[in-house]
């Protein structure tokens, strides 16, 4: 049986909870299904092979003779492992849909309490088991909580009571076993804190140009010999050779030269799919004024709007605290007039 | 071994005794052996791929293996000439391979009528309880 999240019963007046509820409590006190039958006698074998994983070496469990000088007069199964007699086969539980049990589940799965988690095994021995023994199990739905809410989500804790009997009918011991059958709570995003994106290696030559940006202030590098302009920042005019420089300031407008976007690798500090755009600066008035390309991220930009050509213009942002750089953002007919 | 081991008595324990410490590493292998042995088949406890379909960052130890673990935690101390006559585990934390899981246990309750001795199990791991268990046993 599959229950898709369109199948889902959800109750919202008084009366249907009351009535969900009352369902629920009369399987309590019910027999889950048929007794069952251990398949397997009490034996030597599966004692040995899960005593030996646990690494429990008590030597009442497989030393024959000294467990014939223990209280216990020979080999004894270990009390805690009164459940493994019965467990189911490795195809799984024979499933009718008639049975108690299974028609509590699907009463429980209509409301999506779908999920399941162990929660108590309390079991109690009346004497300990010895090879030979042939064990058979009847199961009562003990109780059903109501509606809980827990961390994992909201449901109801359902408790099963498990009595072993040995083959002349003699109660040899019991569990009580609680389960709480819940929709799981829909999971909180996980909220980690951005890391902030890679400082710029900044240099002798360039720190001036990122300190002006903190500033508000978009500056290219003119020449102080033969006023030619020039991008990035460099110590020496590639034009004249000259070291003397000065701040030339620059338009905050522009328009797309090229651009790529990147979707892999991703780096936290960014989002993704994450634009790259080569910019071209609308002129200064000198020498190279024309040819002043800066690379930035768009920022309020569809990916749909970047087009080689379409007119940017450029904001100065705060990326953390410590720092602002430029984003071009695509002026369309939407944005036109929009004051920054 | 030759001869039984050695039992407690039960005028030799005293509440707040405290058992010596077991240590269990969480192996993949011992994770999937144990459920295995106690004839667990869900896959919960051995494929990792539909663990974490359901929602489980790994495949978890079984709760059959878990009281095993008391089992044998609490007989380790007493000895053999005893009789457990409840265990009863309240689960938590989940038992992922890669962890440990450290056992620890005290004993907090004697009747002198049926010379039984309850002893405080729990079993923690990186994530916090995986479980709090309360055993009786019935000593000589």
């Amino acid at each position: 049986m599959s229950t898709t999240a369109a199948d889902i019963i959800v109750d919202t007046t008084p009366q249907e909870k009351e009535s969900f509820n009352a369902q629920l409590q009369a399987f309590v006190g019910l027999e889950i299904g048929e007794p069952v039958l251990a398949p397997d006698e009490v034996n030597a074998a599966m004692i040995r092979h899960l005593v030996e994983t646990v690494g429990d070496d008590n030597p009442i469990y497989t030393n024959t003779e000294l467990a014939a000088t223990s209280i216990h007069g020979g080999i004894v199964a270990p009390p805690t492992m009164l459940q493994a007699w019965v467990m189911m086969s490795f195809k799984g539980p024979k499933l009718t849909g008639e049975s108690p049990y299974e028609k509590m589940n699907q009463l429980l799965f209509s409301r999506g309490f779908t999920s399941v988690l162990g929660t108590n095994s309390e079991q109690t021995y009346e004497r300990y088991l010895r090879p030979g023994d042939q064990l058979t199990m009847r199961t009562v739905i003990d109780s059903i909580s109501n509606e809980k809410s827990t961390g994992l989500g909201t449901g109801h804790f359902v408790g099963t009571r498990q009595d072993y009997y040995d083959a002349n009918k003699q109660l040899v011991g019991s569990m009580l076993f609680r389960i709480f059958r819940f929709k799981p709570a829909a999971k909180a995003p996980i909220s980690k804190p951005r890391p902030a994106r890679p400082r710029p290696a900044t240099t002798h030559d360039n720190q001036w140009w990122f300190e002006a940006l903190n500033e508000g202030v978009l500056y290219a590098q003119g020449c102080g010999q033969c006023s030619q302009v020039r991008f990035p920042t460099g110590p020496m005019c590639p034009s004249c050779h000259s070291l003397k420089w000065t701040k030339v300031e620059m338009p905050l407008s522009g328009s797309i030269h090229s651009f790529v976007v990147a979707h892999y690798p991703q780096v936290p500090s960014f989002d993704y799919p994450l634009p790259i755009l080569l910019v071209d600066l609308d002129p200064v008035d000198a020498p190279g004024g024309d040819k002043i390309r800066m690379v930035m991220n768009s920022a309020d930009t569809d990916l749909e709007s970047l087009v080689i050509g379409a007119r940017v213009r450029i904001d100065i942002r705060s990326t953390d605290p410590d720092m602002k750089l430029p984003f071009a953002i695509v002026e369309t007919s939407s944005s036109n007039g929009a004051s920054a | 071994m030759t001869t039984l081991p050695a039992t407690r008595e039960f005028t030799s324990v005293q509440i707040a005794d405290e058992l010596p410490e077991l240590q269990i590493p969480l192996t993949r292998t011992l994770i999937v052996a144990t459920a295995i042995a106690t004839r667990d088949y869900q896959v919960v406890h051995h494929d990792p791929t539909v663990a974490a379909e359901r929602g489980s960052q790994d495949i978890i130890m079984n709760i059959l293996t878990s009281n095993a673990f008391v089992g044998r935690f609490v007989t380790d101390w007493i000895g053999p000439n005893c009789f457990i006559r409840s265990v009863k585990v309240r689960l938590g934390a989940p038992n992922y391979p890669g962890d440990t899981m450290i056992i620890s246990g005290s004993v907090t309750e004697k009747n002198e009528q049926t010379k039984t001795v309850t002893i405080a199990v729990k079993g923690s791991n990186s994530m916090g309880d995986h479980m709090n268990a309360t055993v009786e046993v019935v000593l000589p």
